[in-house]
């Protein structure tokens, strides 16, 4: 009961088999068990578990997996749409209602968690 | 309030050149966590400079990443304190991390700890060795409760505006009306920032503005059956039903906010979910006010 999948056929994970090498770290990073070693290969065994977070395409040496990674929050989407910069979950950085602060720090406020 | 730790690196014990070298990020809760995990053990803790971010949000912003940690290695002077060449960093700074690149830049080899830092001990006496269940992010109803006030507050700066405007409109029918319609919207916020996280495996679907949507139409459905006044038309029946849509439209919108607070959701998977919820939060939203406002005009 504490895991969970979100929607089907969805995220943008893609594994090139012909460039694993073997080593295995893509299915040590991942923190759903959406990668396992198949032999001496990696593979994709849980695909709708995948989250996005990049974890295996980062430590990937050969660059055999492929992930448009980035952070599921719809507040996130929200602000981007809105034109808050910094616009990830955590920090919303309000748009600079006039020109001269530069620094976000100065900016109308900012909501950190 | 700033809950940050100088970055740098620490000694835990007393440890030597032999002692493993643990790698967190400089939130107080991450650096402490840490600590408390490894009682009585002799360890190097090398705190990173992620602007008092967690790992697991830093890792995805980059700032616990393969940069800092070579920068953060060279400038500690790492490789004249120990005589080995491994650094052992959480599961979850793996986004950030590229641990390749980190073995090019620095020398040093990543190795990838559990997900969780009370895992440790049983990893570390495993000869750096995670067993599955350690490897997993999953999300618990522990987890999932400490997140409501998260969700609640920030709902709470509108919703004190949006409980009071439903208190006086409904009050133009009458004032039990208003305190009514006002309980109403309370549940929807309610449903959607309580109970969606509280019985997240439990609600049907997978969107969680579906979830949440089902919370908020079931929590306010059970208000507005407890209310004899409905069930004798008393009041036109559109007031009740505009009042439960725009409850379940509220409780949506909460829950789909909740997405940034799993540990499971992926962006492509948010982009479109929020493709059709949004539309069709707004559209009930409308609708049920719509339908309210028809009803008390006719009141």
């Amino acid at each position: 009961m504490n895991r969970f999948t979100y929607l089907a056929d969805v995220v943008t994970l893609e594994l090139a088999p012909e460039k694993c090498v073997g080593c295995g770290l893509c299915a040590i990073v991942c923190p759903h068990a959406v990668l396992q070693m198949n032999g001496s290969r990696a593979a994709i065994i849980r695909r709708d578990d995948c989250m996005e977070c990049g974890a295996c395409a980062m430590n990937c040496p050969t660059g055999a997996i492929a992930v448009d990674a980035g952070v599921g929050c719809a507040a996130g989407i929200i602000n981007a749409a809105l034109g808050r910069t910094g616009a990830d979950c955590c920090c919303v950085i309000e748009p600079r209602t006039n020109g001269d602060s530069q620094s976000p720090e100065k900016s109308k406020g900012i909501g950190c968690c | 309030m700033h809950y940050t730790v100088a970055p740098g690196l620490y000694a835990l014990g007393t440890p030597d050149e032999t002692s493993p070298v643990f790698v967190t990020a400089n939130y107080k809760l991450s650096f402490d966590k840490l600590r408390s995990a490894l009682p009585g053990r002799d360890a190097w803790i090398l705190v990173l400079d992620t602007k008092g971010i967690n790992v697991w949000c830093a890792a995805g912003k980059g700032s616990f990443g393969t940069q800092e940690l070579v920068r953060r290695v060279a400038a500690s002077r790492l490789d004249a304190l120990v005589s080995h060449r491994n650094l052992i960093l959480p599961q979850l700074g793996a986004p950030g991390t590229a641990a390749h690149a980190v073995k090019k830049q620095s020398g040093f080899s990543v190795v990838y700890g559990p997900v969780r830092a009370e895992d440790l001990p049983a990893f570390m006496d495993a000869g750096m060795k995670a067993t599955p269940q350690m490897r997993i992010k999953d999300f618990s109803i522990g987890e999932r409760a400490v997140l409501i006030p998260m969700e609640l507050i920030p709902s709470m700066k509108w919703g004190v505006i949006l409980l009071t405007a439903t208190l006086l409109i409904g009050s133009f029918g009458n004032p039990v009306h208003g305190v009514f319609a006002m309980l109403m919207m309370l549940f929807g916020i309610m449903a959607g920032a309580v109970l969606t996280p509280l019985l997240l495996p439990w609600l049907p679907g997978r969107a969680l503005s579906v979830k949440a949507a089902t919370a908020g139409l079931v929590a306010s459905g059970m208000l507005l059956v407890s209310q004899p006044v409905f069930q004798t038309g008393a009041v036109p029946f559109a007031a009740p039903l505009g009042l439960l849509i725009m409850a379940t439209a509220l409780s949506a919108f909460i829950g789909m906010n909740f997405t940034g607070a799993t540990t499971y959701t992926s962006l492509s998977g948010v982009r479109k979910e929020m493709k059709w919820a949004v539309p069709v939060i707004i559209g009930a939203g409308v609708i049920g006010l719509a339908l309210w406002i028809g009803a008390l005009a006719v009141m």
